[in-house]
This record gives structure tokens, C-alpha cells and sequence, in this order.
């Protein structure tokens, strides 16, 4: 009966297969969120309180934060990045293993907050596509735990049989950030929208200036 | 006990120097740039074990545009004196002192990465900015906000790319 459709091609509904799939990965990513704890300042105290017993992130799978980029999946950069740091940032990030995701907690990573000055970073989606943003300074333990319910609804969404036959990740060397990736769907705890980094900032962009 | 204008301090100084205001009951002594190595050693001999401050002013519209400061101190004669140099923006160098005390190495590099002043003989490395920036913030002419640091991260990106496409 008619040809076979490629699963998940980018012309094809998805079949059966492919759904399921997509909802048994899902389900193991967004159950296992392991954090990148980057705790560069104030921040990093509320980061500390919310993985430990009275906030308790083991409840949502991601009790288990790594010091190693290479095992973690969702970076949460909490604190006041600089630029000194700002190179560092950018490693830990590259250094992740697809797939990953990134949380700016609290305003200084969201956008530089009350830091309007020449050593900081106004947002770390400077550098980084920032996945949710959560308002706050600093966030409380509670903010940043929706902000990974909003993470794990946004995985939800995701589809990663879709993306592999679409050929998103080949082609790149791994870990230098230079696949392309789709627009970036940013969350905030009050909307969900596209969100367009200023200067267009995607990974494995650097070709063309972008002097004004 | 400590005058604000001690002998010892004009002893050592010697000729080189012309004294101004004393302000915050420090004595404060100017020299030119060229013999201030050399004045600050001798002020190091008559008993100024540590440098407590290197800095800059950048006086802008003024020429020479830069003052370097140093503050001594010394415990045995319960002293402090500042010494100053005034140094031009077209040839913005001085002699550097971690030779006579290692301590100003980080004073001396903050300067550096701030005023762009260079220090002969010092590291002249960023100190509290990144590597290949390559403006000086605490000048009077660096806008408040800081430079565009989205095209200096490119920039960074593109010399990481074609250095890692070299290896
Ligand atoms: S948002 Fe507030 S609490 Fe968090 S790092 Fe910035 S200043 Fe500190």
C-alpha cells in the first residue's frame, strides 16, 4: 500500500512509531534533568538551597548536580556572569553533550539586571540559547523549580526522532556547538514565546560581523 | 614622630621631586616619570617596606593625561607618602616596581588593565578583564555602558574557530 514514508522526515506526519518514541525519550530526559550548577554569585545560595532536602529537586529527577559538563543536561547559570567568565560559560556549554538545556536564573543571567556595566554580561543568551529565564533577584528555591516544570513541559514537546531524521546533529563535531540548531523556544515563568537573542545568537554563528 | 613632611622623605627623594598639597595628611611628592623607579628605591632604602596602593587618574582633557600614583608605607617610622607621576597618552609606559616590591605586581596590573598604562618590566596582563580586550575601561572616554561585548564575543568565537581548525 504506497511507499513507505522515511520515519519522521521532515515532509512526513509522524507515525505511530515515531510518536511513541518520541514520548518514551521524553519521558526519560525530562525525568533526569541532571543540573550544571554554575553558581557564579548570590544566586548560587538559592541554587544551593533548592538541591538540598527542604526544597528538594530529587522530586523532580534532577537532584543529581555534576561538576563535570560531560553527565549534565540542563545548565543553570545562576549569578552575575562577566565577561571575564563569559569564556568559560561558553565551554562548559559546548562541553555538554547534546541534548541540553539552559536555565538563566534570576535577572544578572536573565538580562545583567542592576549590572548596566561594561564587565558583565547583559544576559547570558549574549553567549548561550537560554531555554527558561526565571525573574527574580534572587529567584526563590520554589521559582526555580517551576522553571524546571516549564523545562520538562517543554521537553515534553520536543521531538527527538523528528530531529535526528532531519539530520540536525550531523554534520557537526560534537561539542564545538557548530550543528545548527532550531529557534530557540524561551519560557519565561509568565509567557512561552520565540524568543530571538539580541544579534541572532545561535551556536556555530561566528562567521559575520556584526559591528552597527 | 611622623611629620607629614618628613626629612627622611626629602632626603631620599632628593632633588627630583617638588612637593604638593599633602592631602589626607599624606605627604605627597611629584617626580618625573623617568626618575621615579629610582626615587621610589631610594624611598625603599630609608625605610618603606610596602607599597600599599598603585593607581591611576586620568585627568582627560589635561595633558600629561595620566597620573600613576604610589603609596608607601612604613612601619618603622610610622610614615605613609604618596608619590606621583604624570604620564602622556601617546606614550603611556613607566617603570615597573615589583622588582623592589613584588606586592605592586597586582596594583600594576590592574592598572594596566584599566588605564592601559604599561609597566617596563611588569606583566602587563589583564587582571579583572577578559584576554584580547582590547579597551580600557576606567578611561575617561570609555562609555559607561561598556563596548559592544556581542561583536567582541564573535570575535573571540571566530579566533577560537580558526584556531581549533588549525590544530
Ligand atoms: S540576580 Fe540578584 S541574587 Fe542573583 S546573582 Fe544577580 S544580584 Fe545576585
Amino acid at each position: 500500500m504506497g511507499s513507505l514514508t522515511p520515519v519522521g522526515s521532515a515532509d512526513s506526519q509522524a507515525g505511530f512509531f515515531a510518536t511513541q518514541a518520541d514520548a518514551l525519550i521524553n519521558w526519560g530526559r525530562k525525568n533526569s534533568l541532571w543540573p550544571m550548577p554554575l553558581g557564579l554569585s548570590c544566586c548560587g545560595i538559592e541554587l544551593m538551597a533548592m538541591i538540598g532536602p527542604k526544597f528538594d529537586i530529587a522530586r523532580f529527577g534532577a537532584e543529581a548536580a555534576r561538576f563535570s559538563p560531560r553527565q549534565c543536561d540542563v545548565l543553570i547559570v545562576a549569578g552575575t556572569l562577566t565577561w571575564k567568565m563569559a569564556e568559560a560559560c561558553r565551554t562548559i556549554y559546548d562541553q555538554m553533550p547534546d541534548p541540553k538545556w539552559v536555565i538563566a536564573m534570576g535577572v544578572c543571567s536573565s538580562s545583567g539586571g542592576m549590572y548596566d556595566s561594561y564587565a558583565v554580561t547583559q544576559g547570558v543568551d549574549m553567549i548561550l540559547p537560554v531555554d527558561v529565564y526565571v525573574p527574580g533577584c534572587p529567584p526563590r528555591p520554589d521559582a526555580v523549580i517551576d522553571a524546571l516544570m516549564k523545562l520538562q513541559k517543554k521537553i515534553e514537546r520536543e521531538s527527538p526522532t523528528g530531529r535526528l531524521a532531519q539530520g540536525v546533529l550531523e554534520g557537526g563535531d560534537e561539542g564545538t556547538g557548530a550543528f545548527s540548531m532550531p529557534p530557540n523556544q524561551a519560557v519565561t515563568t509568565h509567557r512561552i514565546g520565540t524568543y530571538v537573542a539580541p544579534g541572532d545568537m545561535t551556536p556555530g554563528d561566528g562567521s559575520e560581523d556584526q559591528s552597527s | 614622630m611622623s611629620a607629614t613632611s618628613d626629612e627622611r622623605i626629602e632626603a631620599a627623594l632628593g632633588q627630583d621631586a617638588t612637593a604638593r598639597e599633602a592631602r589626607d595628611g599624606m605627604a605627597t611628592y611629584i617626580v618625573p616619570r623617568a626618575a621615579a623607579h629610582d626615587a621610589l628605591s631610594r624611598l625603599k632604602g630609608a625605610g618603606f617596606e610596602s607599597v600599599t596602593l598603585v593607581t591611576a587618574i586620568d585627568r582627560m582633557p589635561r595633558e600629561p593625561r595620566f597620573e600613576v600614583y604610589w603609596q608607601l608605607l612604613s612601619l618603622q617610622h610610622k610614615l605613609r607618602v604618596r608619590v606621583v607621576a604624570e604620564v602622556p597618552e601617546d606614550d603611556a609606559h613607566v617603570a615597573s616596581v615589583v622588582d623592589l616590591w613584588p606586592g605592586a605586581g597586582y596594583g600594576e596590573r590592574e592598572c594596566f588593565d584599566m588605564f592601559g598604562i604599561e609597566f617596563d618590566g611588569g606583566s602587563n596582563q589583564r587582571l579583572l578583564m577578559p584576554d584580547g580586550y582590547d579597551h580600557f575601561p576606567l578611561r575617561k572616554d570609555f562609555p559607561h555602558q561598556g563596548i559592544e561585548p556581542d561583536r567582541l564575543y564573535r570575535e573571540w568565537e571566530r579566533e577560537r574557530r580558526s584556531e581549533a581548525g588549525k590544530s
